[in-house]
């Protein structure tokens, strides 16, 4: 690797190349690269909607791998996210003015009495990396702030994360509320957090338990379809 | 030193700790979502109960309620103005406690993480980080906790933060990681990691080891990555009971006390001196680590095999010490990695 030069004109790749290099510097966290080549790529013509789904969601998606792979690790991630963030900065705008289409919606928050967010930061990030819009309701939530912004914002998911064996017991009480006011299957409901697992996840009634952030976005997006698929065949 | 966990030490080849705290609390009807560490002044007469069940079960060293007692968390219920009296109230519960069984048990107050990542990945500046700590281990020697004891660590950083707010209250103390990602913590350290993090400490622990985590084999590797890494410091192993299964609205560890009994053993063959459990770890389950200790001879490490045929598989094929882990994703562009 010693003779490959450090200094590269990233306006001097083809866009082959260029999309090449942007997973690396996703991969590796390097911001301003990822913001120079979202630019050059926007400028070359590309639209935002495929800058944002073969440039970034594929370079976090390798990111996402590693993750799950255990190769990588929350800082690392943490930075790839960051730098993904400064691409999302300059192509949101544009993605909305180009009416591109969506993926889905998330709303995601840690359960009341649990203050630890990291997963649930990482799983917002993740999300949103792969192209989900994603409402974060921050940390200590009640089943009155989860009503609250399920009604207001009527996203395809809720995200509940707990990292505490006392706070994780409360995601049952949210999805028995939404049982009680029949709306639970308007929702995919995933549920995450070191101290949870698979069975608990089937125990409280939801529809997945993800262990990290990748795993997620693997199970959102194949949800979501599965969703959008019963919806043709209900309706 | 003149500190009892120091003088337990001189003495005895191995220590019991404690077992569960938020779990045997959630058994004595604490809520989810409620704060712990409210209960010191709510209900101390739980409290006391908690301590007396591990003294009792024969604990050497028990843990206050106070794992939540800093005030990033106690802020989250309004209580960031109580953290030294909630800190004082849980060490005094206990030095009663300790004080009353006619043996030496050792007192030691519970700090648990911040939940926030500190600079530069995070927000939590080093400086803060410290001033909370130290608050904190301020109130529990007040309430005459022997030792202090961070637990359940993921980064680094934070645990040279506690370390040095430690050395602010001239406290001796203990300090544990929790290694529940793929072998590692959170934060991706390895138990190598951790022994050569901790003897760069300049305020030295008077043992370290890994709690919690993802279950009772998982951690038993992780104490022999310890081990062969060459610590200088005793070996601290506080395992949980197993897996958490939900019944009726409760959170269940499903290992069995004869489960903990085995791992118990396995733990001071492994290398750890302090033993002790975590999440689900009830006083049926220490007493039986109990008799075990006593009962059992201190064998030869065991191999990797023996302990999941003893207590079951890995959460993971590495812990990442051993060079076997997965391969990273190959490089696409031209630009040489950056370190």
């Amino acid at each position: 690797m010693s003779d490959q030069d450090d200094e590269i004109i990233l306006s001097e790749l083809s866009d082959e190349d260029l999309v090449a290099q942007m997973y690396d510097d996703l991969y590796d966290g390097m911001k301003e690269e990822i913001e120079e080549g979202v630019n050059i790529l926007i400028a070359r013509g590309w639209t935002p909607y495929r800058v944002l789904t073969e440039a970034l969601v594929g370079g976090m998606t390798i990111v996402g791998h590693d993750f799950r792979d255990g190769i990588l690790f929350v800082p690392e991630v943490l930075l790839a996210a960051n730098a993904m963030k400064g691409g999302m900065f300059i192509l949101k705008p544009l993605l909305i003015a180009t009416g591109a289409p969506r993926v889905g919606k998330m709303v995601i928050g840690t359960v009341k009495g649990d203050i630890h967010d990291i997963g649930k930061n990482l799983v917002g990030m993740m999300m949103e990396g792969a192209g989900f819009e994603v409402i974060d309701l921050g940390i200590n939530n009640s089943v009155e702030s989860y009503m609250g912004a399920l009604e207001s914002e009527q996203p395809d998911i809720l995200g509940m994360s707990a990292l505490l064996t006392t706070t994780m017991p409360y995601m049952k009480v949210v999805i028995d509320t939404l049982v009680e006011k029949g709306v639970r299957d308007d929702y995919i409901v995933l549920v995450g957090g070191a101290p949870l697992n698979e069975e608990f996840g089937r125990a409280i009634g939801a529809d997945a338990y993800c262990r990290d952030a990748a795993v997620a976005v693997e199970t959102a997006k194949t949800l979501v379809a599965r969703k959008h698929n019963q919806g043709a065949v209900h309706a | 030193m003149t500190n009892a966990l120091s003088k337990l030490l001189e003495t005895r080849d191995w220590l019991m700790a404690d077992g569960a705290t938020g779990t045997n609390l959630f058994n004595m009807g604490l809520m989810s979502g409620d704060a712990p560490e409210m209960w010191n002044i709510d209900e101390p007469a739980k409290i006391r109960a908690l301590y007396k069940g591990a003294a009792d079960a024969g604990s050497d060293i028990f843990l206050t309620n106070s794992f939540g007692g800093n005030a990033s968390r106690m802020k989250l219920h309004g209580a960031e103005g109580q953290v030294h009296e909630l800190n004082k109230v849980a060490a005094a519960l206990g030095r009663d406690i300790a004080d009353a069984s006619g043996r030496t048990i050792v007192v030691a107050g519970s700090v648990g993480p911040t939940g926030e990542i500190m600079s530069p990945m995070g927000t939590l500046t080093h400086e803060r980080a410290v001033e909370m700590f130290h608050e904190q281990a301020e109130g529990l020697k007040a309430g005459g906790a022997d030792v202090l004891w961070v637990e359940t660590i993921s980064a680094a950083e934070e645990f040279a933060a506690a370390a040095e707010a430690f050395a602010l209250a001239g406290m001796p103390w203990c300090g544990t990681m929790s290694f529940d990602t793929a072998g590692r913590t959170m934060m991706g350290l390895t138990s190598a990691d951790m022994v050569k993090k901790v003897g760069k400490l300049a305020h030295q622990p008077l043992a370290f080891g890994a709690n919690c985590g993802t279950g009772a084999s998982d951690l038993l590797r992780t104490v022999l990555g310890f081990a062969a890494a060459g610590p200088t410091l005793p070996l601290i192993a506080k395992g949980n009971a197993g897996i958490p299964k939900y019944h009726d609205g409760h959170i269940h560890y499903d290992g069995t006390p004869e489960l903990m009994a085995d791992y118990a053993v396995l733990a001071r063959d492994s290398g750890a001196t302090i033993i002790g459990g975590c999440c689900g770890t009830t006083p049926d389950h220490l007493r039986a680590m109990r008799h075990a200790l006593e009962t059992r001879p201190k064998g030869t490490a065991p191999t990797l095999d023996a302990i999941t045929a003893a207590l079951g598989g890995f959460s993971s094929a590495s812990d990442g010490t051993d060079g076997a882990g997965p391969e990273a994703a190959p490089r696409r562009g031209r630009r040489a990695k950056r370190d």
